[in-house]
């Protein structure tokens, strides 16, 4: 079957993507005392990696080589798995359930603009080093 | 419980949840052309909606720890992903489409929010509080 291999990379790299989650979220949630800061954790360290993943898989033509097996076990599996929405989107919603509005827009705040400026910084911090080398 | 058993709950659960977000974004490139980030955006909006509902269910049903690890923290966590999302959103902005970076961020936040709200919603109703 043509299409196992890539099946079989995202399905490993999703499995210990979930579990580093789980692990990291919760010694981060049991050290600083709040969940929402345990998945700001995982998605702001995810971000950093993948920034930097793409960094190294980018082609002379502008694009990611997205298809390779190393990028499915990886990037579509382990960091894919690793980061969530699910969990940042129920959290905010408890924070609103209980009242704290701005405690959710910070929330909000803090996680696009974390993830998306540490994807960038690991984004350049990779391509630099590589023209450079 | 042994923390072996939960962590081969959740393993499995974010191996099928990945698969399923895979599945989601080689279906979208199948049947979109340029940049796709609708195969992320639906299995985050969808996993958004699971997680409300779940979780409402899990507080009114109590299920076993490793249920609701393999559902929440395995097959959610994994289905859904920021970290695709940003680097999707770098793409974009780095091939100089800033309103469709900025359109992707607002239309993913929001629509994120209002799945988990629908699925709390949806569960608060499906799953009544036993007195």
């Amino acid at each position: 079957m043509a299409d196992f291999l890539p099946v079989l990379s995202v399905a490993l790299g999703g499995a210990l993507g979930a579990v580093l989650r789980h692990v990291v979220a919760a010694s981060v949630t049991r050290w600083l005392g709040h969940g929402t800061l345990g998945t700001l954790a995982v998605n702001a360290s995810g971000a950093l990696i993948i920034g930097g993943a793409a960094g190294l898989a980018l082609g002379p033509d502008g694009a990611l080589a997205s298809d390779a097996l190393v990028w499915l076990a990886g990037v579509t599996g382990v960091l894919g798995s690793y980061t969530t929405v699910s969990s940042f989107s129920l959290q905010t919603l408890e924070l609103v359930h209980t009242g704290r509005f701005s405690w959710a827009l910070a929330n909000i705040a803090a996680s696009l603009i974390l993830c998306l400026s540490l994807a960038s910084i690991g984004f350049a911090l990779v391509l630099g080093v590589r023209l450079a080398a | 419980m042994s923390d072996w058993r939960l962590s081969a709950a959740i393993a499995g659960g974010g191996a099928l949840g990945s698969l399923a977000r895979y599945g989601a974004s080689v279906a979208a490139a199948a049947t979109m052309s340029g940049p796709t980030v609708w195969g992320t955006l639906s299995a985050n909006i969808c996993g958004s909606f699971l997680i409300g509902l779940i979780a409402i269910w899990a507080a009114r049903r109590f299920p076993p720890p490793l249920v609701a690890g393999f559902l929440v923290t395995g097959f959610c966590g994994g289905f859904t992903t920021f970290s695709v999302f940003s680097l999707e959103t770098l793409m974009l902005a780095a091939g100089g489409q800033w309103a469709g970076a900025a359109g992707y961020v607002a239309l993913s936040i929001t629509s994120w929010l209002g799945a988990v709200w629908l699925g709390w919603e949806a569960g608060a109703r499906l799953f009544p509080a036993r007195s």
